[in-house]
């Protein structure tokens, strides 16, 4: 559960935390969709350095936290590790996110670090995204498939 | 280019040399290392579209717990996103920059993106950054199949002579 004892500091630190992320998304070029296009058609690999040295930060931060620190300051809670339940879900969503990444170049945090960099058109992405956020939703408030569907406060 | 010409110069795979790229990467996981360690959130981006939609809809699933009581931070989050971009472009890379890719092709993708990413739990901050750095097998399989799906998709449109 996140942020019930509210820190004086917790939100400045997430907007923070945020900041550095976007920069670094600017930065990186992922906030341009024909940036990572270009990695889908193979025409430029630097898109690896981006997931892979991200990736590595935060495993080693992970790893040093689970396993030597005891509580977060702000919060109180445990560090913890993300793992999540495997279920079909992660193969049918995976699936669907990788037709739409690859047809229009763009990933959530991409997208909002774009609007950042003036990417106007951008807007159409963002829309899209909420539509879909909700279509799906909606969906499955339908089917009522939301008892096997477990997941916690800092699901992504 | 052919990739698969086996004497590759760097200059072709990385026409953009790789610093950036680095510099980049080494940021993002800055970003998600600060809030973890103050706060133990392991924060991912795509969560906000549901969770901001509580703010507006009924639909129980947006209006879970875990999402109602996250929605604010997360609103503050992405605005720290928005925010730390801005000051690349303000800063570093002065200028509004916009893309050429079709706006049909944004939000069809969008749309798929919004989707596929609510269902597989996560997207490529949630599963490729930091499930991947905690070596999770559900993120591990997630990353590829998107990875795999969408360079496959990429290339297809780019053969049917779609461009931007």
């Amino acid at each position: 559960m996140s942020g019930q004892e509210r820190s004086p500091l917790f939100l400045p630190v997430i907007y923070v935390g945020g900041l550095i992320f976007g920069f670094g998304l600017a930065i990186s070029g992922m906030a341009r969709p024909e940036v990572v296009l270009d990695f889908l058609q193979f025409e430029d690999f630097g898109l690896l350095f981006v997931m892979g040295s991200a990736a590595l930060v935060t495993g080693v931060t992970f790893a040093v936290a689970t396993r030597y620190l005891e509580r977060a300051p702000l919060t109180a809670r445990e560090y913890t590790r993300r793992l999540k339940e495997f279920d079909r879900n992660v193969v049918i969503g995976g699936t669907i996110f990788g037709v739409g990444w690859g047809l229009s170049g763009i990933c959530p945090g991409a997208a909002y670090a774009s609007v950042g960099i003036g990417n106007y058109p951008i807007l159409f992405a963002i829309a899209g995204m909420f539509l879909g956020a909700y279509a799906q939703g909606y969906w499955r408030a339908l089917r009522a498939d939301d008892a096997g569907d477990v997941t916690d406060a800092t699901s992504s | 280019m052919n990739s698969l010409v086996p004497l590759l110069t760097a200059n072709e795979l990385f026409p953009r040399e790789i610093l950036p790229y680095l510099l980049g990467g080494f940021l993002v996981g800055l970003g998600a290392a600060v809030i973890y360690l103050a706060t133990g959130i392991i924060a991912g981006a795509s969560t906000f579209l549901e969770s901001t939609l509580s703010y507006v809809s009924d639909v129980p699933r947006f209006n879970r717990f875990t999402y109602r009581q996250s929605r604010d931070w997360r609103l503050v989050f992405t605005a720290g996103i928005v925010t730390g971009a801005a000051v690349y472009g303000l800063v570093l890379n002065p200028g509004i920059w916009t893309t050429d890719v079709q706006w049909w092709r944004l939000l069809g993708g969008g749309f798929l993106v919004g989707v596929g990413t609510r269902l597989g739990k996560g997207c490529t901050s949630g599963h490729g950054v930091c499930g991947t750095g905690s070596l999770s097998p559900t993120s591990l399989v997630n990353v590829a199949t998107f990875l795999t799906v969408a360079i496959g998709t990429a290339q297809l449109v780019q053969a049917l002579g779609v461009a931007p």
